[in-house]
């Protein structure tokens, strides 16, 4: 057993809460990417599309996160391909992220009232010039304050990837309480950063609700 | 005889039009034939189609058998065919349905520089006239959400004239206000009268019916029961129908 003191462990702790960031980026932007093309499938009024775009988003969220993670890692190999847990964790974080944006922006269009559409369409504009410039600035500002708050999901799913191996700021903290013994410690320092990093974007999340809300 | 834009006797004309949600029938075999500058009225009770009528005949809503034809064009499932005569026809609707996140002003500016092409500062020009002729030009900086009901009302209407539509729909205007607002907003709708727009209005006003309308077209389930011109209608409706609904709403 090694000695390390309480300032050791919080930077290496930190250290490792910069691949939680990392992941946390790769997953909310790719997710969002992803998301943005499920999302205009889902509610593009054509029935293929619509019924694929519906049966991802239903499998993603009814599958626990751990489960897809092991999917995207152990799956791969069934078929002969070695794949880092790296690319596995990003690969199912980005596949989460997608359905549950997809799903929170769907709703937030769907909320923009019919006669919206309608007045839009009344005055001779094409469907396109409907959505952009009248039905999307709306739904934007519906769905900004859950598309923050659910960031705060993505950041904490990143915990999971630890157990396929890839070393982030849950993975760190569990080999260092295996040579320093102190796990109170150590997993109270893990929370104080995974509350540093979550609470602003609850937090904004809120302020948003409200800004936009009051207008 | 070949069709010139502007040129037709007839603004609106309805042949054999029906219509189904399901199997359930909204429309059924309408004939009507607006003439240009026109003033109709339709009333009737409620669910006997007068608001879907006059919602085919901009196409928001489709009809599946007979032709609607507005001012020579026959409206079809062509989108291009239904943008083109939406430009020439406008709407009022009953819940305004102005655009929140935009300004009254934007709100008027937003289809003539998409659909027409005009420069801001010509849309503006445009705008700041209509909101002038219905009474609300220093409003224009605002939002929908800060005025009145009578004065959003009044603004639909002027952002609608900004296209200058050869006609304008009215869906129950007035059904949706407070009473007190009810007459700014017919006030609006008796100038526009006069100046010769051809107006296709549902409404259960009476008294604007009276006053304004060359017709009335009294409508109860999904057909046209009866038309005449407002003093024979209310004086003296032929249909037993048309005899029951004034007498409920008249008191």
């Amino acid at each position: 057993m090694r000695q390390f003191t309480d300032w050791q462990i919080t930077t290496l702790l930190l250290d490792a809460a910069v691949w939680t960031v990392v992941l946390s980026l790769i997953a909310f932007v790719g997710g969002a990417l992803l998301g943005l093309v499920v999302t205009v499938m889902r509610v593009s009024g054509k029935k293929p599309l619509e019924r694929l775009s519906a049966g991802f988003i239903a499998a993603v969220q009814s599958i626990p996160l751990l489960m897809l993670i092991f999917l995207c890692f152990f799956g791969p190999a069934v078929v002969g391909v070695e794949i880092s847990p790296w690319v596995a964790a990003a690969t199912a974080l980005i596949l989460f992220a997608a359905a549950f944006l997809a799903e929170i922006w769907r709703s937030s269009i769907q909320a923009v009232p019919r006669g919206q559409w309608e007045a839009g369409k009344a005055l001779g504009l094409r469907f396109l010039q409907v959505f952009r410039d009248i039905v999307a600035p709306q739904a934007l500002r519906l769905a900004v304050p859950p598309t923050v708050g659910f960031s705060v999901q993505v950041v904490k799913g990143t915990a999971l990837t630890s157990i396929i191996g890839f070393v982030e700021l849950t993975k760190a903290g569990t080999m260092l309480n295996n040579v320093t013994f102190r796990p109170f410690f150590v997993f109270a320092v893990v929370a104080l950063v995974y509350f540093a990093l979550c609470y602003p974007l609850s937090y904004a999340s809120r302020l948003l609700e409200r800004r936009l809300a009051s207008r | 005889m070949p069709h010139v834009p502007g040129t037709q006797e007839t603004a609106v004309k309805l042949v054999g039009v029906n219509k189904w949600y399901g199997k359930f029938q909204v429309l059924r075999n309408l004939n009507l034939s607006v003439a240009r500058g026109e003033r109709i009225v339709v009333c009737g009770p409620s669910g006997s189609g007068k608001s879907t009528m006059i919602r085919c005949i901009n196409g928001l809503e489709e009809h599946q058998e007979g032709r609607i034809l507005v001012d020579g064009t026959e409206l079809t499932d062509d989108g291009k065919i239904g943008d083109a005569i939406r430009r020439e026809v406008g709407m009022v609707f009953q819940h305004f349905n102005l655009f929140p996140h935009l300004t009254i002003l934007e709100n008027c500016t937003l289809a003539p520089m998409k659909v027409r092409g005009l420069s801001k500062a010509e849309a503006e020009e445009v705008a700041m006239h209509y909101l002038t002729r219905v009474r609300i030009p220093d409003q224009a900086g605002k939002y929908p959400g800060a005025l009145s009901g009578g004065q959003q009302q009044r603004v639909a209407i002027a952002r609608a004239l900004c296209m200058k539509p050869k006609i304008m729909l009215f869906d129950e205007p007035t059904s949706a206000l407070d009473p007190e607002m009810v007459k700014e907003v017919l006030d609006t709708m008796v100038g526009l009268a006069g100046d010769g727009m051809t107006m296709l209005c549902v409404t259960h006003e009476m008294g604007f019916a009276r006053q304004v309308a060359d017709r009335v077209i009294f409508m109860d389930k999904g057909e046209i029961v009866e038309e005449a011109p407002p003093a024979e209608f209310f004086d003296n409706p032929k249909n037993e129908r048309s005899r029951q609904f004034l007498a409920q709403i008249l008191h």
